[in-house]
């Protein structure tokens, strides 16, 4: 919805969250500066070189970040639905678990700890139930792709067991 | 050698049974996803791209092609029973479509949907195969700063021109083209943005952007709306088959769908949902039973369904012709082209003719293929409906995640896809389309090198960008394309932007 549509009387306070997207967004362009003012010198004859569209990007990103930050002050945002963090935070912390022990524990394992936990952010409470079937599954999976597929799937002590 | 040669020879290249199992296999997975809400054509290509380093190049794109096709299909059915389009471009379907199955038609309509996207997909494949040819030609003139103007055709109508919001559908593009920039500028192999990380070096993959924003982002965002309920899933009851009336009240809508669908999608103008609605409003107005509509009209169905599938086939003709990807999903299987060193584009056409045309009779094939795979076996996707959230969400990132480990089994990678998820989905928190940042990060890297090269050419002289006449009328189009909307906004006219939102997933 756009301004004039609907009378202002409590989308006057400004929007923190879509300030703060706008700061972001002016310290990304910050940082593309700051990056790529290392390059210069570099831009050989004809002026243009690797450091042109980065800072076109950077301008525009400024632009942008006023842009956005205009509308927060407006209140020009769409109102954000409720969000749960709970279920979230597992898949999160799923992918977290994948990620640390996916080299030490193989695929197989890892995985399974990621499926179980996001069953778990869905609503599936039974971890003991859950894990040992994400690890089968994932070991068929493994199976199917690193053996059958050629897919270079780190194998871990499970795997190592049968191949 | 004319159209048919071409094509008689691609079907050749398409009938090697080798050719026909990935084909099959592309279609049957690109159903299985179409009809799996939350999963679409892009996110499965995406996951499929590291699976199939082994195979070779025509092979492989055969199957992308198959399961953009078979995503299309299978969308329909997800919106007719379920009420939760798979997939964007079905939201019109379920309007009408939904309504039918809840009055028992439910089986009419799958039929409708899945007869009017055959005869929609063959029409608009032989379009592709007739026009190809002469955007090639025209290409063949496009120097630097013509494709470079393109490109910022592209970019103005994916991120801005359409859905609710300028300003975030270009922050969109925007991330994509600063994620672009990152790793070894291609012109001078100075690094850009990586600060040190060599794991930065090669850039940032799109496929681990792709599948971080449409499955994890996406994942988390539905995790975070907690429990609302279970969705109902209609059963179909008595025939799938159409009586003479339908048939009747089908074929002029798949018709019209398919030379409405077609254009839109081959037109640099962003996905196919823009084609379902036109089509939409125009059997609305056209329809014999104005009172059925809003309460199941087969019109409302049969027309939608055939311009989703026209559209779908015309994205590939910017996409092959001129090596513009128009949608996430066009995007993502440039991604596949390039990943075996392919660059669409009318040279593709000069240099690699069997592959071009093996993949657009390919095509064909897939069409029969999934018109056989949809009526026949219409239950067994049903039963996908009834998968429980939980187990589908964890399998849905067991093999997001494969796709990223099969291809770099390193932390350093897993974190990157973690990042762009959470990213992915705090942008949908907020209402920021997903498609403008991976075809700004696929495209961004393109559009620079002709930009630069066009300058180069100038020796910095930037008039050059506007003295071409072909330049100038796109760059024309784009500013219009970004501004009429804009004024339209500001008039509190944007619900029809926002109806037409290019949000792919």
């Amino acid at each position: 919805m756009t301004k004039g549509t609907h009378p202002s009387t409590q989308t006057r306070r400004p929007d923190w969250a879509a300030l703060t997207i706008a700061a972001v967004l002016a310290v990304i362009a910050g940082l593309i500066f700051w990056d790529v003012s290392r390059l210069i010198g570099l831009a050989g004859y004809s002026q243009v070189g690797p450091t042109t569209v980065p800072y076109a990007i950077a301008c525009c990103l400024i632009g942008l970040a006023v842009w956005t930050a205009a509308e927060a002050l407006r209140g020009d945002f769409p109102e954000r639905d409720h969000q749960e963090i709970g279920p979230a935070a597992w898949i999160v912390g799923g992918l977290v678990a994948q990620m640390l022990l996916l080299n030490t524990l193989g695929f197989s394992i890892a995985t399974g700890i990621l499926f179980a936990l996001t069953a778990r952010g869905f609503g599936k409470r039974k971890l003991w139930l859950s894990v040992p079937i994400g690890i089968a599954f994932s070991f068929v999976v493994w199976v199917i792709f690193a053996k059958l597929l050629q897919l270079s799937l780190p194998a871990g002590p499970l795997e190592r067991l049968f191949f | 050698m004319g159209t048919f040669d071409f094509l008689l020879q691609g079907l050749m290249v398409a009938a090697q049974p080798m050719n026909l199992l990935y084909a099959l296999i592309g279609v049957t997975l690109g159903t299985a996803v179409g009809v799996l809400p939350g999963i679409g054509p892009a996110l499965t290509v995406a996951l499929l791209l590291p699976v199939t380093y082994q195979l070779d190049p025509a092979g492989s794109l055969i199957m992308f092609a198959g399961i953009y096709y078979g995503g299309m299909y299978g969308g329909s059915t997800t919106s007719i029973l379920l009420n939760t389009p798979g997939e964007s471009a079905s939201i019109v379907t379920a309007l009408e479509g939904n309504k039918m199955a809840r009055a028992g038609r439910g089986g009419p309509a799958l039929a409708t949907a899945a007869i009017g996207s055959f005869v929609a997909g063959l029409i608009a494949t032989m379009g592709l195969a007739f026009v190809a040819p002469y955007i090639v030609k025209l290409a063949l003139v496009f120097g630097p700063r013509e494709y470079f103007a393109l490109m910022v055709l592209a970019f103005v109508t994916v991120s801005s021109a359409f859905g609710d919001s300028a300003l975030r559908g270009l922050t969109s593009l925007f991330v994509g083209l600063t994620l672009a920039i990152i790793g070894i500028d291609q012109l001078t192999g100075q690094t850009r943005l990586s600060f040190g990380v060599p794991d930065l070096l090669d850039g940032i993959e799109v496929t681990t952007v792709a599948v971080a924003m449409f499955a994890i982002g996406e994942s988390l965002f539905i995790a975070a709306q907690g429990d609302r309920g279970p969705d109902r899933v209609e059963a179909v009851r008595g025939s799938v088959w159409m009586n003479a009336a339908d048939w009747a009240r089908s074929w002029k809508p798949w018709l019209r769908g398919t030379f409405i669908g077609f254009p839109i999608g081959a037109m640099p103008a962003g996905g196919a949902e823009i084609g379902t609605f036109l089509s939409y409003a125009t059997e609305k107005r056209l329809t014999k039973h104005p009172e059925e509509f809003g309460n199941g009209a087969i019109e409302g169905v049969a027309g939608p369904e055939a311009a989703n599938n026209a559209s779908a086939a015309g994205t590939l003709v910017p996409l092959l012709t001129l090596g513009l990807p128009t949608t996430a999903t066009a995007a993502i299987m440039l991604a596949g082209f390039q990943q075996f060193g392919l660059q669409p584009g009318p040279l593709l056409f000069a240099t690699n003719p069997q592959l071009v045309w093996g993949l657009i009779a390919s095509l064909l094939i897939a069409n029969f293929m999934l018109l056989v795979l949809n009526l026949p076996l219409i239950g067994l996707w049903v039963r996908l409906l009834t998968i429980p959230k939980p187990w589908l969400y964890a399998g849905i990132l067991l093999f997001a995640t494969l796709g990223t480990i099969g291809a770099n089994p390193s932390v350093f990678e897993l974190g990157m896809l973690l990042a762009f998820g959470l990213l992915g989905y705090v942008m949908r928190v907020f209402g920021y389309p997903i498609a403008p940042v991976v075809v700004g990060l696929i495209l961004g890297p393109l559009a620079e090198q002709q930009l630069r090269r066009a300058l180069s050419i100038s020796q910095g002289d930037v008039t050059v960008l506007f003295t071409s006449p072909i330049a100038a009328v796109l760059l024309v189009i784009a500013a219009l394309a970004f501004l009429v909307p804009l004024i339209m906004r500001a008039r509190g006219r944007g619900e029809v932007l926002t109806q037409l939102a290019a949000s792919e997933d």
